[in-house]
Order: structure tokens, then sequence, then C-alpha cells
């Protein structure tokens, strides 16, 4: 299936000399939710503003089903949402001119029955003829995604909507992206909440200084970084590891009382079974035992470590 | 072409004016009234007639023209200025809207404000002193131009401006003294010769010049020239404002 998505050898370099962008090769699939993680600056909001063309881009290509952003603007914006990391929305304005204004911007003739619907699924409808300035933030925040949404794209960039945003938005907004997931469309966020990204990313990229480090399936790479371990609660304290149990990846905490075992989920055999045979050959007991998995923050954590 | 976002700019800045109807409408019209109190009735009693006409009917067309420049500079240069300050523009840049529907709606409200507010001045106009309007489409074509004109001047200098000062800066130190050098209360024979060729580079005594022809056809400098001026202004900004879009100057990073 053809990308709804697909950046092509894009570089970014500000006037100031600074590369925000460094050859970046990406697709996003057709109704994915892709999430893209990296720390503050590595250029998460550089390469959604390209690609809404509010950053002109140095080299490379883009192309939004299949339109050129810069020669066929027109077909590839009007298909894209973007709510802004910013709060930035007018003071003056009613709630419910704002939206239709966006609608109209995006070249959709008026439609109060979609924007209706837009409101009441964000919870804005009795707010409907309030002045911007007089809401909440989390409040201005649902009118940026109501206006996002106002003309029905078919692609919508949420630059960490849930940034400062309390427990009940952000769960509404979940809700949301889950629906607007059903319906077809394709959704591409940034976020410093890594859960979140485990919660709801299909894909997950990750960029770091200006580059993309790696665009994996969510639950591929949880798989292939994922590492598992098992962690045994002694009856009696060890002083140091057994001999014959030299042949396990092992750890003794420094107490003498819990005894780790860190094991590879892709391997054949994890090789717990055996493991727990010689544990009890060598006369060890133990009162319990669990397992941890490690994250994709500490996945996360791990690889950008490594890219600088 | 994108009709619906030219609309919605389009009203969206007109819903501004209501909004700030004290300011766009009304405090120009009490300013203009003061200047028919002070310079039609104090003063002008005691100056005899220009060319024919009585000096309060005189300054009419300059006041009128005062007025348009100045209103539509700083409607313009705020309209555009604004998103910029509070960050909306996002939204216009990520728009499926072209740069020549993003001037015509913002220049078009803009001028279309300075229109009427002018014919509003015209009307306060007529109540102070008898009017008499020779050209009337000829009258209505100045109106149009300059107002055109000055709005996508003002809009050049609302995406220049980086602070509300430089949004003051140039209607203040340059638009202000070439209106009230341009003529707007004197003819210029009345200077000596001079500071009459200094006038001649003035760009604001050809519009004046021009407008105050259509209403009792005297003119400082031949109606043709002043159309033709005008006429220049207008390429100038619009070339201006084509390459501040072809580059994306201070509008995209």
């Amino acid at each position: 299936m053809q990308a709804i998505i697909s950046v092509k050898n894009l570089s970014k370099t500000y006037a100031s000399g600074f590369r925000a962008l460094k050859n970046i090769n990406l697709d996003i699939r057709r109704g994915e939710i892709f999430a893209l993680l990296g720390p503050n600056g590595a250029g998460k909001t550089t390469l959604i503003g390209t690609i809404c063309g509010i950053v002109n881009p140095s080299e490379g290509q883009i192309l939004v089903d299949g339109h050129d952003i810069i020669a066929d603007y027109r077909a590839a914006r009007s298909i894209i949402g973007l709510v802004p990391q910013e709060l930035t929305t007018d003071a003056f304005e009613s709630v419910w001119d704002t939206v239709s204004f966006s609608r109209g911007l995006f070249g959709k003739p008026a439609n109060p029955q979609h924007i209706e619907k837009v409101l009441k699924e964000l919870s804005l409808w009795d707010k409907k003829d309030n002045k911007i300035r007089t809401l909440s933030g989390g409040m201005k925040r649902r009118v940026l995604i109501a206006k996002a949404l106002s003309h029905e794209p078919r692609v919508l960039f949420l630059d960490e909507p849930t940034a400062g945003v309390d427990v009940e938005l952000r769960r509404d907004m979940w809700q949301l992206v889950s629906s607007l997931r059903e319906s077809g469309v394709t959704i591409i966020l940034t976020t410093h909440y890594i859960d979140e990204a485990e919660q709801m990313a299909d894909r997950i990229g990750v960029i770091s200084n200006g580059e993309i480090v790696l665009v994996e399936d969510k639950a591929e790479l949880m798989r292939k970084l994922g590492k598992k371990q098992l962690t045994l609660h002694l009856l009696n304290t060890l002083e140091r590891i057994p001999p014959g149990l030299a042949g396990y990846d092992l750890h003794l905490s420094s107490k003498g009382n819990e005894l780790t075992y860190t094991y590879d989920t892709q391997a054949e055999r994890t090789g717990i079974l055996a493991l727990l045979e010689d544990v009890n050959a060598a006369g060890i007991r133990f009162k319990d035992l669990h397992t941890t998995q490690s994250s994709l923050e500490d996945i996360f954590v791990t690889l950008v470590r490594e890219g600088q | 072409m994108n009709v619906h976002a030219i609309r919605s700019i389009y009203r969206f800045e007109m819903a501004r004016t209501r909004r700030t109807l004290m300011q766009s409408i009304i405090a120009p019209v009490i300013s203009t009234s003061l200047y028919f109190v002070v310079f039609g009735a104090a003063i002008g009693s005691r100056i005899p007639h220009v060319e024919g006409i009585s000096y309060g009917a005189f300054i009419v067309p300059g006041l009128v023209m005062l007025s348009l420049l100045t209103q539509s500079l700083s409607n313009a240069s705020f309209g555009i200025y604004f998103p910029k300050f509070t960050g909306t523009i996002y939204e216009l840049l990520s728009a499926p809207v072209s740069y020549v529907e993003i001037v015509v709606s913002y220049v078009g409200a803009a001028a279309t404000k300075s229109i009427v507010l002018g014919l509003i001045i015209l009307a306060t106009a007529g109540l102070f002193v008898p009017l008499r309007i020779e050209h009337p489409f000829w009258m209505i074509a100045f109106l149009v131009l300059t107002s055109v004109t000055f709005s996508l001047f003002g809009f050049i200098i609302g995406i220049w401006a980086d602070g509300f000062e430089q949004l003051q800066l140039i209607p203040l130190l340059i638009i202000t003294p070439l209106t009230f050098l341009g003529g707007s209360f004197y003819s210029i024979d009345m200077l000596p010769p001079f500071w009459q060729n200094v006038s001649l580079f003035n760009p604001v005594v050809y519009l004046i010049s021009g407008f105050r022809w259509s209403f009792y056809g005297i003119a400082d400098v031949s109606v043709g020239i002043s159309l033709a001026m005008t006429l220049v202004f207008l390429g100038v900004s619009v070339a201006v404002v084509a390459w501040i879009f072809k580059t994306g100057y201070r509008l995209k990073r």
C-alpha cells in the first residue's frame, strides 16, 4: 500500500546554520498511529512543520497522499490537520467562529452539523459562544484540536497534545484518537509521555539530533529490544553465585538475597526451566519470584544515549 | 481558487472591525471633525478662498486622504501582524491557500474598511461645508486605488514588523509627515518655489492632488500624472508583496 506521507532525503538548515533535520527518510502508513519520540530539540516540531508547510525544506521531497507539498500544496495541505504544540489561539473570537473559520480556510464549505459534532466530541459544545480568552488552558487545547478537525482531515498531526493537560482531557484525547483511527484517519503524534506511545501507537519512530534513529512496529520493537528479567527472592542469603550456575547470566544483589536472571524473549529457549532445576540442585531455596520487562522508556533512553 | 478561505479571512477581518468599532470608525470621524472645527471654522474663516473654493471645502479631500492613508496602513499592518504576534499564523501557513488569496482577503478587508471610513468622513464633512463632486467616478477610483495601495503597503509593514514599536514607526515617522506636507491643508502653489519642487518628490502630493481634482476640478499636478503615480505605488507594493511570499521573508523559517 502506498504510504500516505512519504519523506525523502529531507534536510533543513536554518538561516543560523543550525541543521535541524539531516537527510530524513520516513514513510507513514495509511491509517496508522505513528508516534515520533525524541528529546527536546531533536527536530520533531521542525519535521512536522516542514510537512505542514510552515517551515521551508532545504533539501528533499515530501509527498502527502502522492501530492508534492510544494508543487501541489493545495491538495497536500487540504487533507492535513495540525494541532500545534503551543497554545496559539485568537483571544477575542468565539469558539464557534474560530472553528468555523478554520474549516473555511481549508477550503471546505460551511457545515454547521460537522462543527457541532466536533465541538460535542471535545466537550466544547456548551462553550461554543464563549470568547477563547475566557477559556482555561485545557479548553484552549481542545479548541486547537477542534480547529484541526474542522475540515475533516485524513491526516492529523498532534504535536505534544498532552503536554500540561489534566488526566480527564488526556483520557478524552486518547478516546478521540482511537475513534479517529477507526474512521481511517492517520495520526502522527509527538509526545514526551512514552507510556502514551507505548499504549497508543502502531509504530514508533525515534528522532535524535535531527536524524531518524529508528522506525519500528511497536510490538516488534518491544520484542527486539525488550529484555526480560527473572528475580528470585531467596530464603537464605548467598555470598556468591555457586559455580554450578556460572553458565547463566545471573546477578546477585548486594545483600545476597536476590538472584536476577536476564534473558532474551526472542530466544527459542528462555532457559528458565533449566535454571530453576539447577538452582534447586544447588540447594538454593527461594520464597518468591517475579519477572519484569523493560519498558519503551528504557528502550528510548538507551537509544538516545547511543545516538549522542 | 480557494473561495471559502478568502471569504473566511475577509469575514474574520471584518468581524475584527465590528469589535473595534470605536477605534476603527468613530475615532477617525471625531479627529476629522476636530480638524474641521480648527482649520475649517476657527482658522479657515480668516483664510481667503483657495482657487475659488472656500478653505473649509478645500481641505475636505485632503482630510479624507489623511484618514484613508493612516487607516489603510494601520488596519492592514495590524491584521497580518497580530497573527504573527500571537502565533496563530501557523494555521494560515499550513492552509491550502495561495499567496494571492491571502493578500486579496487581508488587503481586501483592510481596503474595504478604509473606503467605508472615507465615505463616512466625507458625509461628516458634508455637515460642516457644502460638498461638490465634479467627477464622482474618479473620486471613487482614487478612493479605491489609494485604499488598496496603502493597505498593501500596510500589509508589508505588518510582515516586516518585529514588534509593536516597528508597527507604529513607519506610519508615524514617514506617512504622517508626508501627508501633512502633501497638501492636505494647502495648495502646493502657496509654497515658495523651492519647496514646491521639493514637494514633487512627495508621493502623497499626487494622491491628494488627484483626489481634490475629482471634487473641484483643480489640481496641483495634472490628473494624469496623479493617476500614473498612484498606479506606480500600487505596482511597487504588489512587487514587494510578491517578493515576500516568494522568499517567505519573515513568515517562514
